[in-house]
């Protein structure tokens, strides 16, 4: 995956390249708002990471710029400031998600990678499918290896969640955001509790176990 | 700064502009005046020696040379105004007071004005007239014409008071501007004064109100209003930030202690790698300090107003009792939800999502396992209850007020994570939507309970859909 880093911290670009190299993408660096913009629209890319308070062009002129040149890449916005309606400024400006400063690098790569499957246009999927467990998500059922499992609306949201981004990381902000939509955290474990009662209906008796914790970022669902 | 010029101030230019505005119009008043008087009696003096003419031609046409010549002379003598003068064809004098022809009479008939010489107490003076001259038959001419030296002193009476008129207006009006921007500046120098008192630091000055309720005084007030409500938020700031400096201050100080002692020794590559993941934990735990006490900053400031909308109470409720229930079975602990629907109010959907969360959170830390936890969310007359009771070991009265300071954390939970900032993030939330917070005994253990005044109930078809 082509990655623009759009970020005139050159130390924290510095990590994120280091970061994102390890997990296989490859990066480009722009320092200041106009050259990012310009590389932005010359460049083919695959998503945009693009700080809020850049020199020369700061980061919601710049992507609304793109923007309105009809250019698509997804962008992420990276931020230090976290209120609420700087995160929904962003998204206005035509950012597709926001990540306040400080942020886990699990955190940062999760969501790069969510935002690239997100914009791959495919038809609405009426089934889900991972392994053998199966998801009708017309008739709202959850089937594995044949057999019905019963699903609370709230954990088939969940489930949905996982299975749509099946094979990659989310994070448990993520979870909070897409299935009870809250931009803050709760401090206990209340994601984890929910994650393994899910675990207990999907993989309990299984000999393959489906959803895997990944430590110190989140869970995955795999096959 | 340097001090404002009185010639600088706007009064003084308004006063400028009046007193040029006013001094036309006495100008042109006066002038008008003077105009048409002068013009009537210069009228006048023309129609006088227009009648004369007249007369004194009926008369020669009548009477002939003979009668005229005795006409005059009749009238030369009781005139003092009117001017005669009768001439034969070899321009020697034949009757009138005037000493000799003017000059300045030749030719046609036709009027003239002339300068002539009148003995008065004794002593010839020259003396302006205005007189109308005529040929007669047989080489006679005549003139007849009126003194106008006192009109003309009228008329240069009437200038001179033109003058004085304008020169007085624009001197008293002149005089009168200096006098009022003098004072005006007086009160705005004292204003400026104090600014720049304030600027420099002395954020408890304020401008003074000379109590008159004039304009001047209504915009000190409001200036001090203004001074009084920076004072309260750079308070505010100054509070939030020493709190913040001396709460991370420790765990930055843990954090760089760790990092230390693993680089003292030889350690092994798991040692390190263990060193790095608990510093991490570390930061995690002073970025939620961190975000806490901004988010307490953020309410009790309660300036982010575009944050603020109407949304559905009973729903977050709702949600909320759902994201914990597992928790708390997990502990074995019964959560009960008890949530009205369709309860709506004006507020920030996030930080009451925030506050409540941190209820739950205490809820299910500080109840033992197998004991319950009651959610409830009801209408109560015009307002919203909104309860989190909880048979945990609850709060002695004498802590409860302790406990929604910042960073307060009782001797019982100092062992448990948290970082003390809760109940203060509920109590700023709270008084953000000008909601009563009030902790209870719930015998045993914490009820909270949050009464949100004037809320809405959402139209039917709305809770349908919700």
């Amino acid at each position: 995956m082509r990655i623009l880093i759009i970020e005139d911290d050159t130390a924290a670009a510095g990590f994120m390249a280091k970061g994102l190299a390890e997990s296989g993408h490859v990066t480009d660096h722009a320092a200041d708002g106009e050259d990012g913009f310009e590389m932005a629209r010359h460049g083919d890319y695959d998503v945009c990471v693009v700080d809020r308070m850049l020199p020369k062009l700061d980061g919601l002129t710049l992507v609304q710029r793109l923007r309105a040149e009809g250019i698509e890449t997804p962008i992420l916005f990276l931020s230090a400031l976290g209120e609420v309606d700087d995160r929904i400024k962003g998204l206005k400006a035509g950012g597709d998600d926001y990540l306040v400063k400080p942020y886990a690098f699990a955190e940062l790569l999760a969501r790069i990678e969510a935002l690239v499957r997100r914009r791959d246009p495919g038809v609405v999927e009426t089934h889900l499918k991972a392994g053998d467990l199966e998801m009708d998500l017309l008739a709202r059922t959850v089937h594995r290896g044949g057999t019905e499992i019963a699903m609370q609306p709230r954990e088939f949201r969940l489930l949905e969640y996982l299975m749509r981004n099946q094979g990659h990381t989310v994070t448990r902000t993520m979870l909070l955001e897409h299935v009870w939509d809250y931009h803050f955290d709760p401090q206990t474990n209340v994601i984890d509790v929910h994650i393994s009662r899910l675990r207990g209906k999907i993989d309990k008796g299984f000999a393959v176990p489906l959803l895997h914790t990944v430590r110190g970022a989140g869970y995955c669902l795999r096959a | 700064m340097p001090k404002l010029s009185i010639i600088r101030t706007t009064t003084f230019r308004l006063v400028l502009i009046y007193l040029a505005l006013f001094a036309l119009s006495a100008f042109l008043l006066l002038g008008f005046i003077y105009w048409s008087t002068a013009g009537i009696s210069t009228g006048q003096t023309d129609d006088t020696i227009n009648a004369e003419i007249t007369g004194l031609s009926e008369q020669y046409r009548e009477n002939g040379l003979g009668g005229l010549v005795k006409i005059v002379t009749e009238r030369s003598r009781n005139q003092r105004q009117s001017l005669y003068l009768l001439i034969d064809p070899g321009g020697r004098n034949v009757a009138g007071n005037l000493t000799h022809w003017p000059e300045a009479a030749t030719g046609a008939d036709g009027l003239l004005e002339f300068t002539y010489q009148r003995p008065v107490g004794g002593k010839d003076t020259s003396r302006r007239a205005r007189a109308w001259h005529l040929r007669l038959g047989r080489g006679f001419q005549l003139l007849v014409g009126r003194d106008i030296q006192e009109r003309l002193k009228l008329e240069k009476v009437m200038r001179t008071s033109l003058a004085w008129a304008v020169a007085l207006t624009l001197g008293l009006g002149l005089l009168g501007g200096v006098l009022l921007s003098r004072n005006l500046l007086r009160r705005v120098e004292v204003i400026n004064r104090t600014s720049r008192e304030i600027m420099d630091g002395a954020l408890d000055r304020r401008l003074p109100v000379s109590g008159s309720g004039d304009e001047l005084d209504r915009l000190a007030e409001n200036l001090n209003d203004m001074l009084d409500q920076i004072e309260r938020l750079v308070t505010g700031m100054r509070q939030v930030t020493d709190n913040i400096a001396h709460d991370l201050r420790s765990p930055l100080n843990r954090l760089r202690g760790r990092l230390e002692v693993a680089l003292m020794g030889e350690g092994t590559q798991s040692e390190y790698r263990a060193a790095m993941e608990e510093t991490i934990a570390e930061s995690e735990s002073l970025l939620e300090t961190f975000n806490a006490l901004l988010n307490i900053a953020q309410a009790e400031a309660g300036l982010a107003e575009d944050s603020l909308s109407d949304f559905d109470l009973s729903a977050l409720v709702a949600d909320m009792a759902d994201l914990y229930g597992p928790a708390a079975e997990d502990k074995s602990q019964t959560l009960t939800g008890d949530v009205e629907d369709g309860i709506q109010i004006f507020g920030d959907r996030h930080l009451a999502g925030q506050a409540l969360a941190n209820l739950m959170d205490n809820a299910v830390k500080y109840t033992p396992d197998g004991g319950t936890i009651r959610l409830v969310l009801r209408r109560a007359g015009a307002d919203a209850e909104l309860i989190v009771a909880d048979s945990g070991s609850g709060i002695a009265e004498a802590d409860r007020e302790r406990v929604l300071d910042r960073f307060q954390r009782l001797e019982a939970s100092r062992n448990s994570p948290g970082t003390g900032l809760g109940l203060s993030l509920v109590r700023a939330v709270a008084k953000l939507h000008c909601a009563e917070l009030v902790l209870e005994d719930n015998l045993p253990g914490l009820r909270v309970l949050l009464r949100f005044p004037d809320a809405g109930w959402l139209a039917e078809k709305e809770q349908t859909v919700g």
